[in-house]
């Protein structure tokens, strides 16, 4: 089913070069997302994984800088293709939703122009017709009278509205793939519920494959098709969610697991991932995660632990994961 | 024994990363170096005491630059119509010069942080108040200010300096003003709050040394402002005594022969002045995207 | 069971905007001046037995974090009444609460700007013990800081750095040791975990209530995640414009919810299990604006049950069970 693949990323190798020396932000992280599929990529900060997601669209700025791998979108590989060529894929065939919804808008144009000139840039349409999808847009992202909400401004809106409407901005050119980064962050839960809702639905109905990165595992397994968990620029584990979240194979995927305190059952105590996120400027030899991990030996702190296979198209980075069958 | 870890964190330094891989940086500060250097050590060096009268030679007088027809090796720069050696009258004068500049700074500085701090910590009416005042007083040029108060005070250095502190605070408490309000919002001032400390402890321990950094780039800025302002005040003959001449003051003085064709005699002055300024302004450009990346 | 604390119809607004301009507008050809007023804490009872923790949850704005502000006089009350052990304080001038400062103590959200940054960190956690003269000199107070720090998980030898060289979990342990150095009755804690990484909130988690058990204080907890609200708390209130909806002990609240708010919270949460947001309506609408707030019940405009009454008076506090109170006209 090759011809199912949308996006399909080889050994991808963004670092930052910082004063203090280099980062790798994203060190080797291969995957591949079908069309209309949902990916979650879930992470703690300095993971990796907003990194990944700039990435796709070469939205890196100095002095980060994609040193390696492949991004093939639809077979071509971006990391060649020219600026010009690149310029009509964001935003077109690829949109992006950030976390931000306050600053996500230019403040001194009405929403309406916003989503119009999306529509200009990428659409042939008449004005009137253009104005008939505004509309439609607006509506279809749940927004009470579009007609009249277009001429409005983005301070106008709430920062859950506001959501809807840069959501509705990433529809507007009917792209194959929208990478959301942490777009539930900012906003109340009773809000990321509707939020949570509207993008689930959306993406049922559009057939629009959908990279969601965010901190939240519970968010995940809301809305996503397959999660990818990194942790210092490796993706460590990768699989079905319900496998994840039930069985996880990797260490570092069940310490998250088992610190969340869970709303469902009581917890007498949390069981945190002991010490803290390595420092990125001195990572360990071998597995990253080693000096944190409850199943650590001697091979993992010398040698970094190459991608195993699991059951169902699981892959860990570890020495020792864990498969269980749910 | 607690200098030596300072220095290596000065050393270890974002501040000295950047340093040192600023030319700007490091040309700058040698320059200031070598002013400072000047002035301390110059009056060992130099050929003759411009100022004792019993130096002067009238046998010497209008001398050209040494590279000059006429010119002596012994006046490097020439001499003025009193046989007085430039390049002396010049060291000696930096002295002075750059004394008004830092002292300037200094009582301005303390003046203004003190308001500032009140200003922006206590806020309310006091702080309406006060920046009123700092607004209309902005709305005069200084150099009206400063022609006003030294004409009523008389030529002396201590009402230079009482005349900088009172054109220079209102920069200082605007700027610690701004700081101090960004301050005052952050949590660790409310922690102090919570922990009952006095207002005056947490202005003085608290907030004061978060805005020292723009004070200290402000300040750079300053002396070199200040050594202008001075001179163009020595240059109106509203500045410094004559018996102290500043590097204003020579150039005043060296005016008033221009047109006989004795240029030297203000143009050396005048190009140090310069110097000093210009390696003040560009290293505290250096600091203002240093320690302030806000302002950038 | 004695009260720490003890909050009664607490009210708490500001004014927006600064001066008279900012008040004026024109309307209808003629200026008409206008005091804007938020009001974020609109008559807020509770009270926490001592030694428990009390939970405050609710969305942004809804007014937890003002109401702790307010009750450890950060801000000066508007209306109601604070009751600390037993003594009525909310009048109290700053002298009157010098000593009991160091009886009540407050953990802040964001760890990095709750430390000053050009001091270090032992001094951070000596100087509120030395200003209370909670040590004789000034080497016992040295003393105490480090016992404080490496309590909470901060080695010696890290003492005489600054905060920026401190991871950010490290800093709130920073935060917590300053807090415990004045050995507080209460402890306030206004979003303690929500800046930190998931792994990381559960060190910080644990390691507050290892310290609750060891010296016996209270907490209030301030807090918009409902689940680290369940797994801390023992009493807890729901929030909602400034107003306390229901409030219980946790299991009571937890799985026997009544108003409809805390329903649509807890229905809105995304759960690991997953498809918890498929079978459950979410709730419509956003929270109102704190500046005007809606006529009788803050909820009725959202909520699914609304009645005629509803919109005209505001609920009163109801037990509908012991010591499980709501304020909806349902009950």
């Amino acid at each position: 089913m090759s011809t199912d693949v949308l996006l399909e990323i080889k050994n991808l190798q963004t670092h930052f070069f910082t004063l203090k020396g280099v980062v790798k932000a994203v060190d080797g992280v291969s995957f591949e997302l079908r069309r209309g599929e949902v990916l979650g990529i879930v992470g703690e900060s300095g993971g990796g994984k907003s990194v990944t997601g700039f990435s796709i669209l070469r939205l890196i700025e100095e002095p980060g800088k994609i040193v390696g791998g492949e991004i093939l979108f639809k077979g071509t590989d971006l990391l060649k293709a020219s600026e010009q060529h690149l310029q009509s894929i964001r935003g077109k065939e690829i949109s992006m939703v950030f976390q931000d919804p306050m600053t996500s808008l230019n403040p001194v144009f009405t929403v309406g122009y916003q989503l119009e000139e999306s529509l200009i840039i990428h659409q042939n349409l008449t004005k009137e017709a253009r104005k008939q999808k505004c509309i439609q847009l607006l509506s279809m992202v749940g927004i009470p009278n579009p007609e009249k909400r277009l001429l409005d401004y983005p301070h106008q809106f709430s920062g859950g509205m506001r959501q809807r409407v840069i959501i509705a901005i990433a529809l507007a050119s009917q792209p194959d793939l929208i990478i959301a980064d942490e777009p539930t962050t900012a906003l109340d839960v009773t809000i990321q519920a509707q939020i949570l809702k509207l993008m689930k639905k959306l993406s049922e109905e559009t057939r629009c494959a959908l990279i969601l990165i965010t901190h939240d595992l519970a968010v995940v397994s809301e809305l996503a098709d397959r999660v990818m968990v990194m942790y210092c620029g490796k993706l460590v584990e990768t699989g079905d969610t319900k496998d994840i979240i039930h069985n996880p194979a990797h260490p570092y995927t069940e310490g998250l697991l088992r610190s969340i305190p869970d709303i469902e059952q009581e917890k007498s105590r949390l069981e945190p991932i002991p010490g803290i996120v390595p420092n990125m400027f001195e990572l360990p030899q071998g597995c990253k995660f080693a000096d944190r991990c409850s199943r650590c030996q001697t091979i993992c702190t010398q040698e970094e632990p190459p991608l195993f296979e699991g059951p169902k198209g699981r892959k860990a980075l570890c020495f020792f994961p864990l498969w269980k069958d749910s | 024994m607690k200098s030596i870890p300072i220095l290596q964190r000065f050393f270890a330094s974002d501040f000295f990363y950047h340093y040192r891989r600023s030319t700007t940086a490091i040309v700058s500060s040698l320059m200031i170096l070598f002013v400072i250097l000047v002035a301390i050590a110059g009056p060992f060096l130099t050929p003759q005491n411009p100022y004792a009268l019993s130096n002067l030679f009238l046998a010497d007088a209008f001398k050209p630059p040494a590279w000059l027809d006429g010119g002596e090796l012994r006046f490097l720069l020439g001499t003025d119509q009193q046989g007085r050696d430039i390049l002396s009258a010049i060291v000696y004068g930096s002295r002075v010069s750059l004394f008004i500049g830092i002292a300037g700074v200094f009582f301005a500085a303390t003046f203004g942080i003190l308001i500032g701090l009140v200003a922006g910590y206590i806020g309310g009416k006091v702080e309406s108040i006060i920046m009123r005042i700092a607004d209309i007083q902005l709305s005069f040029p200084s150099m009206l200010i400063a022609l006003f108060l030294m004409t009523t005070f008389g030529r002396s250095i201590t009402n230079i300096l009482i005349t900088l502190t009172l054109i220079g605070w209102v920069r200082y408490a605007r700027v610690v003003r701004g700081e101090t309000l960004s301050v005052r919002k952050k949590e660790y001032i409310e922690a102090s709050r919570v922990i009952g400390y006095s207002d005056l402890y947490i202005m003085v321990k608290q907030v004061l040394p978060n805005v020292l950094n723009s004070v200290i780039v402000l300040s750079t800025i300053q002396i070199g402002t200040f050594i202008l302002l001075e001179a163009t005040l020595s240059f109106l003959g509203l500045g410094v005594p004559p018996t102290r001449p500043t590097l204003g003051m020579l150039c005043s003085e060296g005016f008033s022969v221009l047109y006989s064709g004795l240029w030297w005699v203000s143009f050396f002055p005048g190009l140090y002045i310069v110097f000093i300024v210009f390696a003040i302004n560009l290293f505290g450009d250096f600091l203002r995207d240093q320690l302030n990346p806000r302002l950038k | 069971m004695e009260n720490i604390l003890l909050v009664e119809n607490l009210i708490q607004s500001f004014r927006v905007g600064k001066g008279l301009l900012d008040e004026l507008t024109f309307q209808n050809g003629r200026f008409i001046r206008e005091t804007l007023r938020v009001h974020a804490v609109n008559g807020v009872s509770f009270e926490i037995p001592r030694g428990t923790v009390f939970s405050l949850v609710g969305e942004s704005g809804c007014g937890k974090s003002t109401t702790a502000r307010t009750i450890i006089k950060l801000l000066e009350p508007k209306g109601g009444r604070i009751l600390f052990q037993g003594m009525d304080i909310t009048r109290f001038s700053k002298k009157e609460m010098l000593p009991l400062r160091k009886q009540m103590q407050m953990i802040f959200q964001d760890p990095y700007a709750s430390l000053n940054p050009r001091s270090r960190v032992l001094d951070i956690v000596r100087e509120p013990i030395l200003f209370h003269r909670l040590a004789d000199t000034k080497s016992q107070a040295t003393e105490m800081a480090m016992d404080l720090l490496q309590k909470v998980g901060i080695r010696p030898e890290q003492a005489n750095r600054y905060p920026h060289q401190f991871s950010g979990g490290q800093q709130q342990r920073i935060g917590i040791a300053r807090a415990l150095s004045v050995h507080p009755q209460f402890v306030i804690a206004d979003e303690p975990v929500s800046a930190l990484d998931v792994s990381i909130q559960a060190q910080i988690l644990n390691l507050m209530m290892d310290l609750q058990k060891e010296f016996h204080f209270s907490y209030l907890f301030i807090a918009h995640n409902l689940a680290v609200v369940k797994h801390i708390s023992d009493h807890v209130g729901i929030m909602y414009l400034g107003k306390i909806v229901e409030k219980g002990r946790k299991q009571d609240v937890f799985s026997n919810p009544k108003h409809p708010y805390t329903i649509a919270l807890l229905n809105s949460i995304p759960r690991l299990e997953g498809k918890n947001l498929e079978h459950t309506p979410p709730i419509k609408g956003e929270i109102p604006s704190p500046l005007h707030l809606p006529s009788g019940c803050h909820f009725h405009e959202r909520c699914p049950y609304a009645m005629e009454i509803c919109n005209e008076v505001y609920p009163e506090e109801r037990m509908t069970a012991p010591n499980h109170w709501v304020s909806c006209h349902l009950y």
